[in-house]
């Protein structure tokens, strides 16, 4: 089984949030970056299966050479190979348009994403891949398991979940659940060393398009000072809570 | 005079049980706006919802009812293919839905099926309809992404209870609509969920606790506050983690988003990762014994004090404000 595991370079949570060029892009100066903490449950759930069921687990970003030391930690953490697809990452269509190219070519029969990335939380990636290569898709994925080409995942619903069935070729939107937080892998010296040797292929983009265009961003109004409130005068919140901020 | 097509804008509201949910009425309302800055009219999709003449309320002016019990379950990629037959029959050029986990799960489906550009988590009406500019939330709630949709035809998702409810005026006429449905591969084996509880993501008021409420058992007060205010209960990861809480309770950046009016933290320091996960309530509360804690710096309202003090009596004194206001 090939599975191909979606790879989203974002900045690190912590991390200040300041815009350059006219509030056009974002200000990537002293910016951390991580792999998006939800493809990260996804690739680990993924190292599970190369382990326990047997399958191959490749990485694929799309971005520009500086997105590298994220797909190498991937390949710390046990991943075979990465694709770094050559292209500035534009929006959510582009990006699918480019991973569904690679799905193609590779033949992958499950690939995993996380249900969107901590920086522009599109959140649609993974169901645009799925459509455009045909695959089926479950979103919001808290769990999956495998048997040959047969699929029982459980997605998050608003106010519980839902367990369905499905088949390969699959495309997953995961999220936590998918595996724990403490079974999130952190690579060790000799995954490192390994994956320096690991092949990271660099191909040129099919030149996909974009559907939207990112105008400006904008920061929101600062926020004002809290109100405190006497623990025994608690009257008091009620009253703020009714007549200032009108929630009750 | 030659018949123009109608181009109206879509909205696809979504109801549970035959019952339309909050969500549909502020997507409707939304659409209503979008509708009145280019001059069209309002067309709703209804899955196998029984009264749809509510609608007429938030500004829908045509309703495609579709009944067929293959529906009963939410399929994402049945539904995109009902909604993008409708937006084709009636030429719709934007088609709104709202935030929902069905509504993400379809929307990028039904943005390939419509070759439609498509932006989501959308909290205002477009500043301009030409070109199509929205602001959207971007890195999880710390800035906002003014955004073009290029395509001819648009997808707009409206993030929960950023627009609201906007009543109007009128009645929505009815009309059956029988889209031929694609076969899917994904088939639901059973669904698991509470019926009797306001959800995280419906809910205007949410009430949630951590760590400072010192185990499982100190939950009662927390369930007790949420019940008195309508609201629904969630927790932070460590209490999740702790298994104190279900994971469906968890609530930050690898939890469920919150986007209530009113958030009500207790015992919650206020880790950066919780707090982008709620950041889109409206009205912040913090009770909290550390008046160091994070949370404090983005709370409307604090409380520094015991939650074993401060919460009992904020439930006697919001239930005489129930009673009083009744």
């Amino acid at each position: 089984m090939k599975i191909l595991v979606c790879i989203s370079h974002v900045p690190d949570t912590t991390s200040k949030i300041n815009f350059t060029d006219g509030d056009s892009k974002f200000d990537t100066t002293g910016v951390q970056y991580v792999i998006n903490p939800n493809d990260e449950f996804g690739l680990t759930r993924a190292m599970w299966f190369k382990e326990k069921q047997g399958a191959s687990v490749d990485v694929v970003n799309v971005g520009g050479a500086e997105t590298e030391p994220t797909l190498r930690k991937a390949l710390a953490i046990g991943a075979d190979t990465a694709i770094r697809v050559n292209a500035e990452a534009k929006d959510g269509y582009q990006v699918a348009k480019e991973i569904a190219n690679v799905v193609k070519e590779g033949s992958y029969d499950l690939v995993i994403a996380g249900r969107e990335s901590i920086d522009y939380n599109g959140g649609m990636v993974p169901g645009m891949v799925a459509e455009m290569i045909e695959a089926n898709f479950v979103t919001n994925c808290i769990s999956l398991e495998l048997d040959g080409t047969n699929a029982k995942a459980t997605r998050e619903i608003d106010g519980g979940k839902e367990t369905v069935s499905t088949t390969l070729p699959l495309v997953i939107a995961g999220q936590k659940g998918l595996v724990e937080e403490s079974d999130l892998r952190i690579p060790n010296m000799r995954g490192i060393m390994m994956a320096r040797k690991k092949p990271l292929t660099v191909v040129e983009p099919t030149g996909a398009t974009v559907e939207t265009t990112t105008v400006k961003f904008e920061k929101p109004a600062p926020k004002g000072a809290v109100t405190l409130v006497a623990p025994d005068n608690l009257d008091e919140l009620v009253s703020l809570l009714h007549n200032e901020a009108k929630v009750i | 005079m030659t018949k123009q097509k109608n181009m109206s804008v879509l909205v696809y509201t979504e109801s549970e049980n035959g019952a339309f949910k909050k969500t549909a009425l502020e997507v409707a309302s939304y659409a209503k706006a979008v509708a009145d800055q280019m001059g069209t009219t309002v067309t709703a999709v209804a899955v196998n919802a029984n009264d749809v003449s509510e609608l007429g309320q938030y500004g829908v002016n045509k309703v495609l009812k579709i009944s067929d019990a293959s529906l009963n379950n939410f399929n994402a990629k049945s539904y995109a293919s009902a909604i993008a037959q409708a937006a084709k029959n009636e030429d719709a050029k934007v088609v709104i839905v709202s935030q929902s986990a069905d509504s993400k799960y379809l929307a990028p489906i039904l943005s390939v099926g419509l070759e439609a550009g498509y932006a989501s988590n959308v909290v205002e009406a477009p500043s301009s309809t030409a070109p199509f500019t929205v602001k959207r939330t971007a890195f999880t709630n710390k800035a906002f992404n003014l955004t073009t949709i290029d395509t001819d035809v648009k997808i707009v998702g409206v993030s929960n209870n950023s627009f609201g409810l906007v009543e109007t005026a009128g009645d929505a006429a009815a009309e059956d609509f029988s889209p031929s449905l694609p076969t899917s591969g994904v088939t639901v084996e059973s669904v698991d969920k509470a019926t009797d509880k306001v959800t995280i993501a419906d809910a205007e008021i949410v009430v949630s606790a951590g760590r400072g409420l010192k185990g499982p058992e100190n939950w009662g007060m927390v369930e007790e506050l949420a019940d008195v205010l309508g609201a629904a209960t969630a927790c932070s990861k460590p209490v999740s983690d702790l298994g104190w809480r279900p994971h469906s309770e968890h609530v930050g950046q690898t939890g469920k988003p919150v986007a209530s009016n009113l958030y009500i933290a207790i015992g919650i320091s206020g880790a950066i990762q919780h707090l982008a996960g709620i950041n889109a309530s409206k009205v912040k509360v913090v009770v909290n014994t550390d008046p160091e804690a994070p949370f404090f710096k983005a709370a409307d309202y604090g409380v520094v004090g015991d939650a074993f003090e401060v919460v009992p009596q904020l439930i006697e004194k919001l239930k005489a404000f129930k009673a009083a206001n009744a």
